[in-house]
């Protein structure tokens, strides 16, 4: 009775998410970009599967629940202990499943690394993303601009992010179109991607990487290419020039909003390359609490602040 | 050495200042009512000091449940923050401490101890030895995680808690970007209960290796202690790397090394690697013998032997070895490049096939049967639809190229804890309602129970299904708040009514540990399920410190349930009894686990001279022991037919 009024309650329930979830954006089945497609269908695919265990699972689960409950008086054997036929299937089902799962899986991974086809033959537009606590920094080397917290691409043209990371490990995600990628100090990811709409997407870092962890987010704008070379031209134009110290402050804790140069900080500094100078500001980083030692290295001292650990409290 | 005292006690907030004063009444309260009721002999002979496996594992359980409840507000502050958008009752830097302490808490003072001390209590019963193979040491292993637990739970109140996550990676939990001591709490308590935990896991192999009793043959043994032993594998395989990972994260931090550091050619991947090379296997060291809790209770309650036992036993091999190869899958998002990944997808997609078997293994158990819906059986059954969702979304997540939507959501959330709940905790709810009577000689109340089931089920699963939505609709993880625009309010707001729902559950359980206690009926005798098949039922209820009178003679798996069927090797004769030794209580432990709390206090706080001289305290305990030549004592006759007249009279 119970185990009836538990499974017809879980239906309702889920059948009640499923609902409220369709309604709200799940934004994983609203690919923009044959990248996110591709994942899409992958996804899609597994559901299939996945759908088809459960359901099986869960019918013989409640069958059997149902059918062997005491005084039930149903055919009872309690020697029974094993048959090796019908554990020989129910090994090489899950065997084949897993197989039907993982040869699209591994085809989408390799895919996942290509400029996507029919886009081959264009020039693709190289970005160098810089993830920093807790902004992202865009500079396109060709153009020589530079922004943050947004970014602007055309749309149908393959683009490749070129990431690393001036401090913390970040994750780089712009769901509607492609998945996930780390960006990591003194190394450098790609990720290529291609735009297949016109239209504003949100991105956003998914690694916690501390206090300011949440704000971390930035706008991905889909321009037909016309207008992206009109932006562009403006942003040389009319943009500031982007210096060294500019930078260094860019580069401590800090939310900021928009900002765009003309120029980009890759004229002086690659976070990428292995002997990149650091850019540290622990006790920017003091929250409350004791204070431990910090170590400062030779390399720092000229971004470093001059304070002792802990000795300002910033409130919150 | 300059001791910063007004920075030692957080203060400010009123939610700290409320706990302090919390903590310091409770504390005056206990103390001031042992000494009222004169029970500080008692406490000291009787429990601190004492080595018997079942103590020290009621011990495990009762810090267990306290860490459950500190691990479950955590969890029930994150979800009243996130019920609505824009929240402002924790701050970004209060949410991240909480979330850290939640996780770190709930896997290594809550699920480890739990199963510890279950395992403490059933696997010598089952194999019919009269205790652990080193008593002493287990002892030890107890302090250690007692010490580590305690320290780690300071940090909320005394310098400040770890902030960093769970998986504390670096560099953000190196000095450069947490520059607070909070961090070093999580590496150096840690790394005191994790080696409670490794000498544990050595103890439970020689016991099982070489105390079974006459007639046990590794295949005859119960599949509960299948799985202790595998686990105890993964263990002392597994955890060493997590010690020398905290080893070098504790050299970072204190003392300038470079190991995972931007600065100076660190390396921060080498952490994740590390921690997860420990941390896959970690899952399934406490999710094994939750299955094998499982396979005994369902085997019990639906009165038939376990179908596929030999199946069963090459699934838990076949998990633990997996288990280590599969540790990428929690980044598949480094870039390593798709060979790299495709290797660790297929990897980690094979789990379920073993995994597969044993359900089914369990199903057909049930086929043919009489199943009876007592309380434990109840929490079996839950498990095993709950725990199909956490595994086919554990198999979505091992696609690599899917993974990269799911990674850090709350889809990922939401998986994880369809996996540990079930998994886990419903084992451990299942374990003490099945074992309560051998704990103590009186169950827990069956309708109370049922309060606490379905309340925990229910609440359980409205609070978690919500986030794969939420996940899907792009919601990630460790976020302490999200705008009212991102559509992310109405399923929040489920989850958050869920969790009352499950805290209620939780409130069922505490009220029925407190109804038994009082109400419950006493002498359940031997066997108070009346289908008990293992060898812990044929003593009595509460077990005798001696476990078994005469050692028993094992003919075939199930013993108990054929020797009733059989009534053969049931009785007792006086001519088969003899004084049984024992091993003596010891302080030594204790002492340990005090000392190494107070080197561990002194490294967190980096004071390095007096560091030294708590590394001597724990010295000192060492020598101690080698020292110590006690060999135990022997229980008379007398005694022993004293403590089993329930059998009636031996002749
Ligand atoms: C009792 C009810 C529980 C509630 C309400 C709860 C709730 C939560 C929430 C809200 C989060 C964080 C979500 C986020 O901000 O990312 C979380 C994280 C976590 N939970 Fe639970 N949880 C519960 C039980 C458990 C149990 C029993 C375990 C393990 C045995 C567990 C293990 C974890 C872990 C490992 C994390 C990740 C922490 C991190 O991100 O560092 N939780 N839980
Ligand atoms: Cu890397
Ligand atoms: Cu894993």
């Amino acid at each position: 009775m119970k185990r009836k009024r538990l499974i017809g309650s879980a239906i309702a329930i889920s059948l009640l998410l499923l609902l409220s979830g369709c309604e709200t954006n799940l934004v994983v089945f609203q690919p923009m970009g044959p990248q996110a497609q591709k994942i899409a269908d992958l996804i899609n695919w597994s559901l299939i599967w996945i759908g088809l265990i459960v359901i099986v699972v869960i019918s013989m689960f409640v069958y059997f629940v149902w059918k062997y409950r005491a005084g039930a008086n149903s055919k009872y054997e309690p020697e029974e202990h094993g048959n090796k036929w019908i554990e020989i299937t129910w090994t090489t089902i899950p065997i084949i499943i897993v197989i039907l799962l993982i040869v699209p899986t591994v085809r989408t991974l390799y895919d996942l690394e290509e400029i996507p086809e029919g886009y081959e033959d264009q020039e693709p537009l190289v970005i160098h993303v810089t993830s920093a606590d807790w902004k992202w920094i865009f500079s396109y080397p060709e153009e020589n601009i530079e922004t943050v917290n947004y970014v602007n691409i055309p749309v149908k043209r393959p683009v490749i992010f070129k990431l690393t990371s001036a401090g913390t490990m970040q994750s780089f995600w712009i769901p509607s179109l492609s998945g996930q990628i780390y960006t990591m100090a003194k190394m450098e990811v790609e990720l290529p991607i291609v735009a297949d709409y016109e239209g504003s997407y949100f991105g956003k870092n998914t690694n916690f990487n501390g206090e300011g962890y949440q704000g971390m987010e930035f706008e991905v704008l889909v321009q037909s290419s016309n207008d992206f070379d009109e932006w562009v031209q403006e942003v040389k134009e009319k943009a500031p020039k982007l210096t060294e110290e500019d930078y260094t402050e860019i580069l401590k804790p800090s939310h900021l909003g928009r900002l765009t140069f003309s120029n980009t900080h890759l004229d002086w500094i690659d976070h990428a390359d292995h002997h990149a100078d650091e850019y540290l500001y622990p006790d920017l980083y003091y929250e409350h609490g004791y204070p431990g030692q910090i170590f400062y290295d030779e390399d720092n001292d000229e971004n470093a602040v001059e304070e002792t650990g802990g000795d300002h409290n910033h409130e919150h | 050495m300059n001791i910063k005292w007004d920075k030692i006690l957080l203060g400010g907030d009123p939610l700290l200042v409320g706990s302090q004063i919390a903590i310091v009444l409770t504390t005056v309260g206990i103390i001031a009512a042992i000494t009222y009721f004169k029970k500080w002999k008692w406490l000291w002979n009787e429990w601190l000091t004492t080595v018997d496996h079942k103590k020290i594992g009621i011990m495990y359980i009762l810090s267990a449940v306290l860490m459950f409840f500190r691990g479950g507000v955590d969890g029930l502050m994150m979800k009243a923050q996130t019920a609505v958008p824009e929240n402002t009752f924790l701050d970004a830097q209060h949410y991240n401490e909480v979330f850290t302490t939640h996780g770190v808490i709930m896997i290594l003072f809550m699920a480890m101890p739990m199963l510890m001390g279950i395992i403490n209590l059933a696997m010598p019963l089952q194999i019919g030895a009269r205790d652990v193979a080193f008593p002493q040491l287990n002892a030890l292993s107890f302090w250690l995680f007692f010490s580590g637990a305690m320290l780690f739970n300071l940090s909320f109140v005394v310098g400040g808690s770890p902030d960093a996550g769970w998986t504390s990676y670096f560099p953000l939990a190196g000095k450069e970007f947490s520059p607070g001591i909070g961090n070093n709490y999580y590496m150096v308590a840690l790394q005191i209960a994790g080696i409670g935990t490794l000498a544990s896991g050595i103890n439970f192999i020689v016991t099982i290796l070489k105390m079974r009793t006459k007639g046990m043959t590794l295949m005859k043994m119960p599949m509960f202690t299948w799985t202790v032993l595998v686990t105890s594998l993964i263990i002392i395989i597994a955890f060493p790397i997590f010690t020398v990972a905290l080893l070098l994260g504790m050299m970072d931090r204190l003392y300038g090394t470079h190991f995972f550091t931007v600065e100076a050619g660190g390396l921060d991947m080498l952490w994740a690697n590390l921690f997860w090379l420990w941390g896959h296997p970690e899952v399934y060291i406490v999710v094994l013998p939750a299955f094998g809790i499982y396979s005994d209770i369902i085997s019990t309650f639906a009165k038939k032997r376990l179908y596929g036992y030999t199946s069963m036993v090459w699934a838990v091999v076949l998990i633990s070895v997996l288990s280590m190869l599969v540790w990428v899958h929690h980044f598949f998002t480094m870039g390593v490049g798709p060979a790299v990944n495709s290797v660790f997808s297929i990897t980690t997609m094979l789990i379920a096939v073993p995994t597969g078997i044993k359900m089914f293994n369990w199903l057909f158990t049930m086929r043919k049967g009489r199943i009876e819906f007592t309380t434990p059986m109840l929490w079996s059954l839950a498990f095993i639809p709950t725990f199909l969702i956490g595994g086919v979304t554990g198999v979505m997540l091992a696609m690599a190229a899917a993974d990269f939507q799911y990674h850090n959501t709350l889809f990922l959330v939401a998986h994880f804890h369809y996996t540990l709940i079930p998994g886990v905790v419903y084992a451990v709810f299942a374990a003490l309602y099945y074992y309560w009577p051998k704990m103590f000689g009186y169950k827990l109340s069956e309708k109370i129970g049922k309060w606490h089931f379905w309340l925990f089920n229910i609440g359980f699963n409205v609070t978690f299904f919500p986030m794969f939505f939420l996940g899907l609709n792009g919601a990630v993880r460790r976020a302490y708040t999200y705008s009212a625009e991102s559509g992310f309010s109405t399923l929040f707001l489920i989850s958050a009514i869920g969790s009352i729902i499950l805290a209620a559950g939780f409130a069922a359980l505490v009220y029925n540990i407190y109804w038994s206690f009082r109400y419950a009926e006493r002498n359940v005798g031997n066997d108070p399920w009346g289908n008990g098949r293992t060898l812990e039922w044929s003593i009595g209820s509460p077990a005798p410190h001696y476990n078994f009178a005469t050692l028993p003679e094992v003919k075939t798996i199930d013993a108990f349930w054929y020797m009733k069927k059989e009534k053969k090797g049931l009785g007792l004769r006086k001519s088969d009894l003899k004084p049984i030794h024992m091993p003596s209580k010891s302080w030594i432990p204790v002492y340990m686990g005090a000392a190494f709390f107070v080197f561990g206090f002194m490294l967190v706080f980096e004071w390095h001279i007096l560091s030294i001289f708590g590394g001597l305290a724990v010295l000192a305990g060492l020598v101690f022991r080698s020292f110590d030549y006690n060999s135990g004592y022997y229980v008379p006759v007398e005694e022993i037919i004293e403590t089993e007249k329930w059998r009636g009279e031996i002749k």
